[in-house]
């Protein structure tokens, strides 16, 4: 009998159907809830200084994170996105990766644009709009990319990032140069149809790509069991032929070791991998929504005791590496740094309105040069009715 | 009659509707518990339960694909899509089967009884990509019918006729207005036309003409053409396709003028499809050249939103130019 799949197909002569739950996905757990390592658990070898720095951008995030979610508050920008809980999985995963192996984002993901090295100030450039913002001022706050740190500009639409993640992973794989790409989405995004185009395509085509799912159990409003009936996003990967694990997101040591071991895979053998990271959003999705109208207190106490910073914080003082002191000054600092940043950001100019133009084409084309130019007339008539560009206008 | 604002109205509009209809349904993302991003369905899951109200997995082409389905088994199915800008990944469903589930059947099957709702257009610091205003994509589909109000009696009026319409609708809601526009609606059903556009004001020197949330922009402009003497004719379109051409043909013969201000990009806008009609119809009778007061043909710009709009002063230019020609 012709045998279409790509494993040995055993025959029965029962009929007999596999239950959803059939097959147990573990998740791999380094830490326990204070911290410790637990017994029997596979520690992966991290060195001093990569604990230190990914524990430094997660502790930047959460402080850049609550500072500007009240600065969105006291209306200085339009919107924002933490990533409150989700520091651990975010940060360790990037920090597993070479320099150059492409990231693309989904937009929660700030954490490893800093551990790539992107500035404070660069951050508000973006976040304030204004002309030293790498966007030109074009998204909405958030929406970060540079191509020096190797990570994609953020798009708003959910899960387009993951088909071309594939793309880009075939490119470097073509290239040859021992390069992957990690494509980070949420459990919401992975109920996209991109999803499946990106996964399957990958597996197909054996492309280094590292599919970093982010279970954090609400998409906006809409808990996981409104999204999938399924075992999470992990028992997908299988149908598709993708090597897969899970993880505990809120343990930086579990999401190291296995984001380490998947680029292994992933450019040794050049084959996708699965990674579905869980932990819990302990915010809102942003600041356009209040999570009391969706979820209960009770259930965000119970999920909030597991906090990825508290977590690692105490094993790397257990290490010995992190002096308990010397954290609550370098806080301190980090706070007072966010604030003078915002004041620096928010008063430097905006955008020419040149810029609304340029880029839309690699060279502008006539019907835009007559536009801008109609433009241009339109707002030397009426100054005061375009704060933001008529002062620039010559 | 009370005082409600535009998500309010169309909230009412849903509720009489599921309450009329047992196989009425409303789903898309986040509309259940939370009641959708902007509350336009807010405790309709609470008031129908679940299986008439419900959050849907994200997946848009998932959503319009089961209202097609939902629709051709008879149902009346409610679609949301949260945003247009991010209808496209459904586009595949609405343009080769919505539109076309009854012409390629013999008229065996159909979708008349879908209606997908989707909140569109600029103004709320938005950028790229939840901006947008994308009607022309879909007029240039023969097989749906697209509808934009203007404010909350009209969201009403047209969403209750949408539903009783034979044929799929897509209802662009101009959620700049979703509180903004606050007005006089009568608390229980009525309906107003789709297909017919309305002369909100009369007027004799120029035809302006415009949709959903650009209404209140060019009212606002032909205030400050009147205050200068000039006699404006003000058109709501209200639907885009099948749009009411006759409405205005009559008004441009009458005026000779015609300005047309929409928030999508000017190339391949809804407003060339009318400027072409209306020239065809009104050749002799134009006294000047009919002028579109609309989006550059760049993405929506976050910082340059302002600049972008194609506000009440660019109107009144063109108004002035138009009358001036």
């Amino acid at each position: 009998m012709l045998n279409p799949n790509n494993v040995t197909v055993s025959v029965v002569n029962q009929p007999h159907f596999i239950e959803n739950g059939a097959l147990e996905i573990p998740m791999y757990q380094v830490l326990n809830e204070q911290g410790d390592v637990i017994e029997g658990a596979q520690v992966p070898d991290i060195d001093k200084e990569t604990a230190l720095r990914i524990f430094d951008t997660m502790q930047f995030v959460r402080v850049l994170d609550d500072r500007m979610i009240a600065a969105q508050r006291q209306g200085r920008i339009s919107f924002y996105m933490q990533c409150l809980g989700e520091e651990a999985a975010i940060t360790a995963s990037a920090a597993a990766l070479g320099d150059t192996d492409m990231i693309m984002s989904q937009y929660r993901e700030h954490a490893a644009l800093h551990y790539r090295g992107f500035k404070l100030e660069q951050f508000m450039n973006q976040m304030f709009s204004n002309e030293k913002d790498l966007g030109k001022g074009r998204q909405m706050p958030i929406h970060y990319g540079c191509k020096e740190l190797y990570f994609a500009t953020v798009s708003s639409p959910l899960a387009t990032q993951i088909p071309q993640a594939t793309g880009y992973a075939y490119g470097q794989k073509l290239a040859g140069k021992k390069e992957c790409t990690l494509c980070y989405f949420g459990e919401g995004a992975a109920s996209e149809g991109d999803f499946h185009a990106g996964l399957n395509m990958a597996a197909v085509h054996k492309v280094p790509c590292i599919f970093f799912c982010r279970n954090n159990g609400y998409a906006i409003s809409t808990p996981a069991s409104e999204q999938f009936a399924g075992d999470g996003i992990a028992s997908r990967g299988l149908g598709y032929g993708i090597k897969t694990i899970r993880v505990d997101g809120s343990d930086a040591l579990a999401v190291y070791h296995a984001t380490q071991l998947a680029r292994k895979t992933a450019v040794e053998d050049n084959a996708p991998v699965l990674i579905e990271s869980c932990a819990y959003r302990l915010g809102g999705h942003s600041t356009s929504d209040d999570p009391s109208g969706y979820r209960s207190k009770d259930e965000e106490k119970q999920f909030g005791s597991s906090d990825p910073l508290v977590k690692f914080k105490h094993w790397l003082e257990q290490k010995g590496w992190l002096d308990a002191q010397d954290e609550q000054v370098k806080l301190e600092e980090l706070r007072k740094e966010i604030l003078a940043a915002v004041k620096v950001a928010e008063v430097i100019d905006k955008p020419v309105f040149e810029e609304m133009f340029t880029d839309v084409y690699a060279e502008m084309t006539p019907h835009l040069l007559e536009q801008m130019n109609e433009l241009k007339a339109h707002i030397k008539k009426y100054p005061e009715a375009y704060p933001v560009t008529s002062g620039r206008i010559v | 009659m009370a005082r409600i604002n535009m998500l309010q109205a169309i909230n009412s509009a849903l509720d009489i509707t599921l309450a009329e209809h047992d196989n009425a349904v409303v789903f898309g993302e986040d509309v259940g518990i939370f009641g959708g991003v902007f509350r336009a369905t807010s405790h309709l899951q609470e008031k129908f339960g679940r299986d008439r109200c419900f959050n849907t997995p994200l997946v848009e082409q998932g959503i319009i694909g089961f209202a097609n389905g939902l629709a051709a088994q008879g149902s009346i199915a409610i679609a949301e899509i949260q945003f247009a800008d991010y209808i496209f990944p459904a586009f595949d469903q609405i343009v080769n089967e919505t539109a076309k589930f009854r012409y390629r059947s013999g008229n065996e099957f159909n979708v008349g009884s879908l209606v997908i709702r989707t909140p569109y257009g600029g103004g709320i610091a938005g950028g790229l990509y939840h901006s947008q205003s994308p009607e022309a994509y879909f007029a240039h589909t023969p097989g749906v019918k697209v509808v934009v109000p203007r404010n909350a009696y009209q969201a009403k009026g047209l969403l209750l006729a949408a539903l009783k319409e034979p044929d799929p609708v897509i209802f662009f809601e101009p959620k700049r207005l979703y509180r903004a526009s606050v007005g006089e609606v009568p608390e229980g059903s009525y309906e107003l036309p789709l297909g017919k556009a309305e002369i909100v004001k009369n007027g004799e020197q120029v035809t302006v003409l415009a949709w959903g949330a650009q209404m209140e922009i060019i009212e606002k402009a032909v205030e400050m053409a009147e205050k200068d003497g000039i006699s404006c004719e003000v058109i709501d379109l209200r639907t885009i396709a099948p749009w009411d051409f006759e409405t205005v043909v009559q008004s441009v013969l009458k005026t000779g003028r015609l300005v047309i201000n929409h928030e999508a990009p000017l190339s391949c806008g809804f407003g060339a499809e009318i400027a072409a009609t209306v020239q065809e119809k009104c050749f002799l009778y134009l006294e000047s050249p009919i002028i579109r007061v609309c989006g550059p043909d760049t993405p929506f710009p976050l910082i340059h939103e302002k600049e972008y709009m194609p506000d009440h002063l660019k109107t009144y230019e063109a108004i002035k130019r138009s009358v001036n020609y």
